[in-house]
């Protein structure tokens, strides 16, 4: 088993494992009860746990914070930091931070524009791009180096990744896309929330052709619906999203008061069938504000209980 | 150009309400282009502000006079024999000009007439459209000549993010994606595999980021 | 026909109603005028394609400017006629007239003849 850090993640995707992560939100004060309780509700049936990082541009508690409790708790996480509200010193100091805390993943992300939160009046930083950040990571993990040219000691030990959106336009580059990704250092791969299954599969095969597979682990990324009603808003106005009619449709089919019902069960059946994907290497389930179903779809789609690999 | 477009004619009102000999002064240069501060909106201005006045019982003289530019000493210097008589000045220049006039006539009031907006072209009367934000290190050469610094919401170098959808910016079904448009020149140019080239982090120290910016030519220099 | 219309209306003749700016129409309030409007041919038939349509639009920028400054945007106007339609022509101008009477004054004229 060939690793390069001490993340739980990267040790379960090394061994073969299919991985399973999912997400927590900060809360919106600063009561440190809601993330470990929420943390308590998954921390046995993920390998790793991603914070985000003030997700729609809505002011939250800060993800490097959050991560921290969830590392005392004795979880994996996995620090989600955006290029829109720090500058290069800022990332870089943060990312110590994180590592003299012994965080070992991070998620490097652009962020969403700043127009969709609480202050679409303030500034955008974009120094540096998502991807310049895998760059200043790996940099800074392999070489030692600050971005400056300095050497940092004690080096963060990081395991590395970035997002992937398989449905966003222009379709025939975002295999290309990955690529770049690939090649500035990305390690693992979490996708955007899946439900055209039919195109992901379309973009694996894409991503198979080039052999990315094998360069990186790709984590697909699954958010079972609460209701219908969920469904129509990911579908006509989150950007991005690709949401099918038929799931609309299956999703009417039922009464009000079994739709999540419905909603575990359309996403366990996709984990179902995305395990036999070829390249795929585990699931990112991102249950948002539902964490407490996590457990019962991990169960249900046969990924219990997460492999020991300490 | 540099795009401008005009200020809410209340503000300006408001901003000279104390003055009694007030100089609606445009500019025949971008802001004329634009339709914000050429000698055509200086009469619309002055004539406003006249009017507003004498409804309110004062009287005041407003007069109107248009550059060839504000941002250009020698045509400055036109007004320096009559600047004298006026309590103050609205410069219906971009803020070019207005600093230009305010660092010339440093004694006199200016005020400015126009919102400055943006570097940006005439797609067709009435609509104009960003295309640069002088970042003073130019990358059009590796972006297919669309800039994804002043067109992207997120200025990515390595675009486009995962919101970009139908060739519209996730911020506004109104605002091409940069980036969408950067991959089809790239394409019509076939160059595509330009694109998996990673553009390496900017040097924003040419940017605003390095404080104000100077351009110093020896050879043109007297 | 012989068509009454009202004597305080003066006619300023223009080849397209696209000539029309609102410069002109603010100087005319300026000068003292209670109202101003535009007659132009009816909308899809202009010989310039689009002159009274530029005139439509700058004659709600003259109304804008009149609210802002407390003149009142009801004192310029904008009508459409083709030029068969006298009786139409006397009845927008007996139109403004009474538009006009109940607006009273154009203020600044009452300000103007103050100062003098």
């Amino acid at each position: 088993m060939n690793v390069k850090t001490p993340s739980r993640l990267e040790k379960v995707l090394a061994a073969g494992h299919l991985a399973v992560t999912s997400e927590c939100g900060p809360p919106r004060g600063s009561d440190p009860q809601v993330i470990e309780e929420k943390a308590n509700l998954i921390k046995d049936y993920v390998d790793a746990v991603n914070i985000t990082d003030n997700q729609t541009s809505v002011t939250r508690m800060c993800s490097l914070a959050a991560c921290i409790r969830l590392k005392q708790m004795g979880l994996d996480p996995v620090l989600q930091m955006v290029t829109r509200d720090r500058n290069r010193i800022a990332l870089q100091s943060d990312i110590l931070g994180a590592a003299s805390f012994d965080i070992h993943n991070i998620l490097c992300l652009s962020g969403d524009h700043q127009s969709f939160g609480d202050n679409p009046q303030g500034q955008n930083v974009h120094d540096i791009d998502s991807m310049q950040l895998i760059q200043t990571v790996r940099r800074m993990r392999d070489e030692g180096k600050f971005l400056g040219g300095d050497d940092i000691k004690r080096p963060p030990q990081m395991f590395v990744g970035a997002a992937a959106n398989p449905f966003a336009d222009p379709f025939e580059i975002r295999v290309p896309r990955l690529a770049k990704k690939v090649k500035a250092g990305a390690e693992f791969i979490q996708t955007q929330c899946i439900y055209n299954i039919d195109k992901f599969e379309e973009w694996m095969k894409g991503v198979r052709d080039r052999g990315l597979h094998e360069k990186v682990y790709i984590l697909a990324g699954m958010t079972p619906m609460k209701s219908v009603g969920m469904a129509k808003y990911m579908k006509n106005r989150v950007p991005g999203m690709d949401v099918p009619d038929e799931i609309i449709k299956r999703l009417s089919g039922v009464p009000k008061d079994k739709q999540a019902d419905e909603g575990i069960q359309i996403c366990i059946e996709h984990i179902q069938r995305l395990k036999e994907v070829e390249g795929v290497a585990g699931f990112h389930i991102m249950a948002i504000e539902w964490e407490q179903k996590v457990p019962e779809i991990v169960k249900g789609a046969g990924l219990y209980p997460r492999p020991d690999v300490a | 150009m540099i795009v401008a477009d005009r200020k809410p004619i209340e503000e300006i009102i408001e901003e000279v309400k104390g003055y009694k000999h007030i100089l609606v002064l445009g500019c025949n240069e971008c802001v004329t282009v634009c339709e914000a501060g050429g000698k055509k909106e200086v009469g619309v201005l002055a004539s406003a502000l006249r009017m507003h006045a004498m409804n309110e019982g004062r009287e005041v003289q407003i007069d109107e006079h248009t550059l060839e530019r504000q941002c250009d000493h020698e045509y400055l210097e036109e007004i320096r024999d009559r600047i004298d008589q006026y309590d103050a000045v609205v410069s219906l220049a971009c803020g070019v000009g207005v600093q230009f006039m305010a660092e010339k006539y440093h004694s006199t009031p200016i005020y400015p007439g126009v919102n400055t907006t943006f570097l940006g072209a005439t797609e067709e009367r009435g609509l104009w459209t960003e295309r640069c934000q002088a970042c003073g290190s130019c990358i059009l050469a590796r972006t297919g000549g669309i800039c994804p610094i002043a067109r992207c919401a997120k200025r990515l170098l390595n675009g486009p993010c995962g919101g970009s959808s139908s060739g519209r910016c996730e911020i506004n079904k109104d605002v091409d994606c940069a980036w969408h448009l950067i991959i089809e020149r790239l394409k019509a140019l076939g160059k595509l595999e330009d694109y998996e080239e990673l553009s390496p982090l900017k040097d924003w120290s040419k940017d605003r980021a390095g404080g104000p910016r100077k351009v110093v030519r020896e050879d043109v220099q007297l | 026909m012989r068509l009454k219309y009202p004597t305080d209306i003066r006619i300023v003749r223009v080849p397209c109603t696209g000539k029309v700016d609102v410069l002109h129409m603010l100087r005319a309030f300026e000068k003292g005028a209670d109202g101003v409007y535009v007659v132009g041919c009816l909308e899809g038939d202009c010989h310039y394609n689009s002159g009274n349509l530029r005139a439509r639009k700058r004659v709600e920028q003259v109304q804008k400017i009149l609210d802002t400054i407390g003149i009142g945007g009801e004192r310029a106007q904008m009508y459409n006629l083709s030029s068969g339609e006298g009786p139409l022509f006397a009845k927008y101008a007996t139109e403004m007239h009474e538009r006009i009477l109940e607006m009273g004054p154009n203020p600044i004229k009452a300000r103007r003849q103050q100062a003098a």
